[in-house]
């Protein structure tokens, strides 16, 4: 796909030079693959022996259990992180001080912090204080505790999108507070909010990565101990990374597919909170106008 | 807290490599994101494949597999280097697809008509860019550029899991030698905020500076 403003055709001299450029950089990419491929083959990575485990049903079941509990960790901690996420920007959003300032300090601390650091405190340091939990949950832990956080930012400024108009007709039909919210507000930004949380589970299932260092048998783990029984940790390695691209390929695909729907639909641009998560960070000139808005 | 400040050395020398290893990876992922950005609106077509799918591979990747595989795949084929580099090498590579894909979206978000007249005047393809587009487009990017700084330093708590001595790795050190985790990682929590935030002012700031006045 051309970028718009190349829209304007090129003259015959600029389209001599873009074929000649072509040409160039096609027989440079060619080379570049030749010596990676010669080098992956002087070093014996090609051969067959380090890829045939994967052809072996006990290595395939090894890794697709691996998948599966790879997706189970980030399911329960995306439904959890939206429970918190919800929570937190109706919190946010609150009359009551204390209860804002609350929401406010979580989502600050949370979100400013590394989630490895949460996840090294959940296995590392709760246990010393008498918490006990499965692998599992520790990793699930820190996982919705920063997620929650990172939500409840997208969640606030999907609610903060909405026209006040939608709040002031409720109000003025004599709805309360919390009536207007659930029957008006909030059926309208959840729908808009959808495709900034598909982008949000993206990260949150390369997150489940972390769970490795805890030891936590999921997919990156896997590959490690697969690479090392084998002996062939790139091989593996290599295996995970494909499995982990065509999940969040298809995942990317699907929040983009909405996003563009929905701007045809609204009008509006996907919700862009700052430095909400890198994905989130790409946003156009809508975008920045949203921002500027809240 | 006496925890924090018995060790405040280590804290402080974690923290100077937090910094250290966003900093030089961020100006790196900066030079490699306009680049991919580029060959992605380029009008040469094996530049614009290289560009997306430099971007799509990495980006879909967990940063943590991207570590793993430069430190445990790559001695495999002759290529070893320190953690530090390694860490830098990594951060760089998958900093710069979330910069290439925002500058991207900065530069379509430059007018089309700035493109025509530049055209019109006879400037030649990475003369438009490089005189008309970009300056425009790096000005829209600010705030998202500031964010992904903002994620750089938190993700480079990750080179703790490939032992390099960082925030991370420091509180994790320090909680496990004196069993006093909660002050252990309040410490480095804080350390991370006092980052993190200042960032955020600073990228408020230079957007303030460059924005132009219309």
């Amino acid at each position: 796909m051309t970028a718009p403003f190349l829209g304007d055709d090129l003259g015959p001299r600029g389209k001599r030079l873009t074929r000649i450029v072509s040409a160039v950089s096609a027989a440079a990419i060619l080379a570049f693959i030749a010596i990676a491929l010669t080098r992956l083959a002087d070093k014996g990575q090609l051969d067959e022996a380090r890829w045939r485990p994967f052809t072996q049903w006990p290595v395939q079941k090894f890794f697709l259990e691996g998948l599966r509990v790879t997706v189970t960790v980030a399911v329960v901690s995306m439904v959890g992180a939206i429970v918190v996420g919800a929570i937190m920007a109706l919190a946010r959003l609150s009359r009551t001080p204390p209860v804002r300032w609350a929401a406010t300090a979580y989502v600050e601390f949370f979100r400013g912090v590394p989630l490895i650091l949460l996840i090294f405190f959940s296995a590392l340091g709760l246990p010393r204080y008498g918490v006990e939990l499965t692998l599992f949950w520790y990793l699930a832990l820190g996982l919705i505790v920063y997620n929650g956080a990172v939500l409840g930012e997208i969640f606030r400024a999907g609610i903060l999108s909405l026209d006040r108009g939608q709040s002031e007709a409720a109000y003025s039909l004599g709805m309360g507070y919390w009536q207007a919210m659930l029957l008006v507000v909030i059926p309208q930004a959840a729908r808009r909010m959808i495709p900034a949380i598909v982008s949000q589970l993206v990260t949150l299932l390369k997150d489940t990565s972390l769970g490795a260092p805890i030891a936590y048998l999921e997919l990156l783990r896997r590959a490690r101990i697969n690479g090392e029984f084998f002996g062939n940790p790139l091989q593996s390695l290599f295996v995970v990374a494909v499995m982990y691209i065509a999940v969040n390929f298809t995942l990317s695909r699907v929040a983009r597919r909405l996003e563009v729907r929905q701007r045809r639909r609204l009008g509006a641009g996907q919700i862009a909170v700052a430095g909400a998560g890198e994905d989130l960070a790409v946003v156009g000139a809508q975008g920045q106008a949203a921002i500027g808005k809240l | 807290m006496n925890v924090v400040v018995d060790n405040l050395d280590v804290f402080l020398a974690g923290m100077r490599t937090t910094v250290e290893l966003s900093v030089l990876s961020f100006a790196i992922a900066f030079v490699i994101g306009n680049i991919a950005a580029a060959f992605r609106v380029s009008p040469v077509g094996p530049l614009r494949l290289v560009g997306t799918t430099y971007v799509e591979l990495i980006r879909n990747t967990p940063l943590l597999v991207l570590m793993f595989m430069m430190v445990f795949g790559l001695p495999s084929i002759g290529f070893t280097y320190s953690f530090y580099v390694s860490a830098i090498v990594v951060l760089s590579a998958y900093t710069g697809t979330f910069v290439g894909e925002t500058v991207r979206s900065g530069i379509n978000s430059v007018s089309r008509g700035q493109v025509e007249a530049a055209r019109a005047l006879g400037l030649t393809f990475p003369q438009v860019l490089r005189l008309v587009v970009m300056p425009q487009a790096l000005r829209t990017v600010v705030a998202p550029l500031g964010g992904i700084f903002i994620a750089l330093l938190k993700n480079s708590s990750l080179a703790a899991t490939i032992s390099v001595s960082e925030l991370t790795s420091a509180a994790e050190q320090i909680g496990t030698d004196t069993a006093q985790f909660v002050p252990a990682y309040l410490g480095a929590a804080a350390a991370y905020l006092m980052l993190t935030i200042p960032s955020g002012f600073a990228t408020a700031w230079t957007e303030r500076k460059l924005a132009i006045k219309r």
